[in-house]
């Protein structure tokens, strides 16, 4: 939360001396508060009134990344507690854990499945982020070990799971180069866990049981000299825990209360992986930077996944598809030619009922600059003469020998227009595309 | 370290609804269903705020569907022709607190069937099972509004939730919902104006706003979830600033869109995990999604995904109980 004027004319010298082109003190805080003016055009201010301006003015919660190279991950940033309010930021690190219990070739198939669970989804590549070793044996050892095979077989970003100080300095000394997150460091091992994170320059999790632990312990951290702190409450239970999560994200943000103004790990180890599923997308929602589960099912992955996309899509920029003829099946010369609007939702719909009808066909996309059919055509972004040049600059009449095109129903309107622009013959098809199965294989067979 | 209060003085709230009419209230039901009542966005504020616990309906459909996946049929493969004998599957297998039929056949292109098909499978229904009913027609105006107000008499008393009415057609099933005592489902596409429109003309009709649960319409995970899921968090935040006609219940269709979805019923998809376990899935996640956004009743179909979903809310909602 920005500082008021008022906030701001207490931290001024108060002399009202004009130096800075303002009548008064108190005129040149409230114009500081407004932005119109910069702290520097006063020459008089203490530096403990600078630190404390460019305190309120950074971002009320920290950007963390960990990882290195492409497989670095950034969390963090956010500014809203509702997506619609602006947008979520940073998309949540999805993540399997690895126990250093496995060995040999059982330990090397457990980090080749999570490397494995990578997708492409409406033309973006989306997948596993993280991978986090945990430190189940006991043995310093045989954790710095694991942590030693994850890092030759895996790109992934790393974390690094334990509660031994002893097996964290071991493994986090392996390999530091890869910038593993340390997870994590409670209230009893907040001194050395930092030193750890510190000497290898590493970003660390704080864990506590009560949002007011966490507060404390974060501030310890903080004072130890770690910035890069990453929050985990490790609540009583998943609803616990939901609320936990919404109440730390309001003081983070709303109450710009700084010892808890940052990201949240959420670690789901209990139930199948469906009950797995279940819960992390409900901490996807609820404000998790990152998740880690303890599974690595491809369809259980695939959904989550799909989750974190659309809650982090931007609402408002409506998501486009590129314009140009996009192929259903193995469509040929007879096949038939459709066409929609670029509007992402849109293009998909249509095209999963085209794929339901199991008749190979062209889906011709316009450019409507993203917006639906109905409202392209009010905003005169579809209209005969917007179809004909597309259907032009993509060749459609060098790929089927027919020339008939089926239009939306919504527009059946623009037939005449579209005959004579094109002249192609027009069939209207249904108004919902739900019906496109059928009306397909009512017209086409 | 003391932690400052985050306070939320909200003015308004969720509306509670009670389903189903039970023979003290002249009804046939055995159990009730109460939604609604939230004081809070999901997880705001304490766990007393959260209103009361969101149900799932399931969905049985009046004639037998002709494009279910193989995947989906397989739980209902003995009882796909009965809609009581699914109803009853549905309830004591699965335990469904609701039931939704869904009366798919009576459209114009799926099979046409007419009034007397609609209310014998609504009477069927009813003496199988002995929980509240959603009655829900099959979207094309013309024939819901000559088959659903007979399926309204043949419930009469029920307190059954019936919909849905839309902006341009809403009159004559409105005015039988509000004559034959039940609830009223208002639907609108993902449009949070038109939403408030349908309630304010349900309510000039006379149909009280307490007997109102609305429908934003429902996208489906990687479908459009993303609409959905902002409309349903400035629904509650609207009601929760006191705006009467949008402190309705919510309630989603996660089944039907979920099961549209590719990923849900592609049979043969290389690296995404086997059909079986896919469409569940979907089902579940789209479910579990919505619910971070505030629903309080959620239409399903597969009896794997209902059972994660009932698991998921019964931790986070029935937990502190």
């Amino acid at each position: 939360m920005a500082l008021t004027g008022l906030d701001i004319f207490k931290l001024l010298p108060k002399t009202n001396c004009k130096k800075c082109g303002m009548p008064t003190c108190l005129a040149f805080a409230m114009a500081l508060a407004q932005k119109r003016a910069k702290l520097d055009d006063c020459p008089d201010v203490s530096q403990e009134a600078k630190d404390k301006l460019a305190a309120a003015a950074a971002p009320p919660m920290q950007k963390v990344v960990f990882g290195t190279g492409d497989a670095q991950v950034q969390i963090g940033q956010e500014t809203v507690l509702f997506r619609h309010e602006e947008k979520f930021h940073s998309p949540t690190v999805l993540g399997a854990s690895v126990s250093d219990k496995l060995a040999g070739d059982e330990l090397l198939d457990r980090i080749k499945a999570v490397n494995a669970l990578q997708f492409e989804r409406v033309g973006m590549k989306i997948g596993a982020r993280a991978v986090a070793l945990v430190n189940d044996s006991g043995s310093a050892e045989t954790f710095a070990k694991a942590a030693a095979t994850v890092k030759g077989n895996s790109e992934l970003a790393m974390i690094l799971v334990t509660q031994s100080t002893e097996a964290m300095a071991a493994a986090a000394a392996q390999v530091k180069d890869g910038m593993p997150l340390l997870a994590n460091a409670t209230l009893e091992t907040a001194d050395e866990m930092a030193k750890i994170a510190k000497a290898n320059g590493c970003p660390l999790v704080a864990s506590a049981e009560s949002i007011e632990d966490l507060a404390d312990l974060s501030e310890k951290i903080k004072a130890a000299g770690v910035e890069n702190i990453v929050l985990e409450l490790k609540s009583s239970g998943l609803n616990e825990k939901l609320f936990d999560h919404s109440r730390v994200r309001a003081l983070g943000l709303r109450k710009v209360f700084r010892p808890l103004g940052y990201p949240i790990i959420s670690f789901v180890t209990e139930g199948d992986a469906d009950a797995q599923a279940a819960s992390a997308i409900s901490l996807i929602c609820k404000y998790s930077g990152v998740v880690i589960v303890d599974m690595v099912e491809p369809y259980a992955f695939l959904a989550m996944l799909t989750a974190v996309m659309n809650v982090f899509t931007d609402p408002q920029k409506p998501v486009q598809v590129e314009p140009k003829v996009y192929s259903i099946g193995e469509p040929d010369e007879n096949s038939p030619v459709m066409f929609t609007t670029n509007f992402s939702l849109t293009y998909y719909t249509v095209e999963s009922d085209v794929e339901a009808s199991r008749i190979p066909s062209y889906i011709i996309v316009v450019d409507t600059e993203g917006t639906s059919v109905l409202t392209a055509y009010s905003g005169d972004k579809l209209n005969e003469k917007t179809v004909a040049d597309a259907m032009a600059k993509f060749g459609i009449e060098n790929m089927v020998k027919h020339r008939k095109l089926i239009i939306p129903g919504y527009v059946a309107v623009m037939s005449g227009k579209l005959e004579e622009a094109t002249n192609w013959e027009v069939m209207v098809g249904p108004r919902e595309c739900s019906m496109l199965p059928k009306y397909l294989q009512e017209v086409w067979n | 370290m003391p932690v400052p209060q985050v306070v939320e003085s909200f003015a308004g709230s969720v509306n509670r609804v009670t389903l189903g009419a039970t023979k003290d209230d002249g009804g046939t039901r055995n159990s009730t269903v109460t939604v609604g009542g939230a004081k809070n966005v999901v997880y705001g504020g304490s766990a007393e705020d959260a209103g009361e616990t969101p149900v799932v309906a399931m969905d049985v459909l009046d004639s037998k569907p002709t494009d279910w996946p193989d995947a989906l049929i397989e739980p209902y493969k003995d009882v796909i022709d009965s809609p009581a004998d699914w109803a009853k599957k549905c309830v004591e297998e699965f335990g469904a607190e609701m039931i939704c039929i869904k009366f798919e056949g009576i459209h114009p292109d799926k099979g046409d069937k007419d009034a007397d098909h609609a209310v014998k499978v609504t009477e069927d229904v009813l003496k199988a099972v002995a929980v509240p009913l959603v009655l829900w027609g099959c979207g094309n105006d013309e024939k819901d509004n000559q088959v659903m107000p007979k399926v309204s008499g043949a419930a009469k008393g029920e307190k059954c939730l019936i919909g849905a009415v839309t902006e341009d057609n809403y009159k004559s099933l409105t005015a039988i919902a509000l004559a034959d005592g039940h609830f009223l489902i208002t639907q609108a596409p993902l449009d949070i104006n038109i939403a408030k429109q349908v309630n304010i003309l349900a309510s000039d009709m006379g149909f009280p706003l307490e007997r109102i649960v609305t429908f934003q319409s429902t996208g489906a995970l990687g479908y459009g979830i993303e609409y959905a899921y902002s409309i349903q968090e400035r629904q509650r935040l609207a009601a929760l600033a006191g705006d009467k006609m949008m402190a309705m219940p919510a309630i989603c269709d996660v089944g039907y869109e979920a099961w549209r979805a590719k990923e849900a019923k592609l049979e043969d998809a290389p690296g995404w995990g086997g059909a079986a376990d896919r469409g569940p899935m979907w089902e579940t996640a789209t479910a579990t999604c919505l619910l971070q956004a505030g629903v309080d009743i959620i239409r399903m179909r597969h009896p794997r995904a209902v059972a994660t979903v009932k698991n998921f809310i019964d931790q986070v909602w029935k937990s502190n109980s």
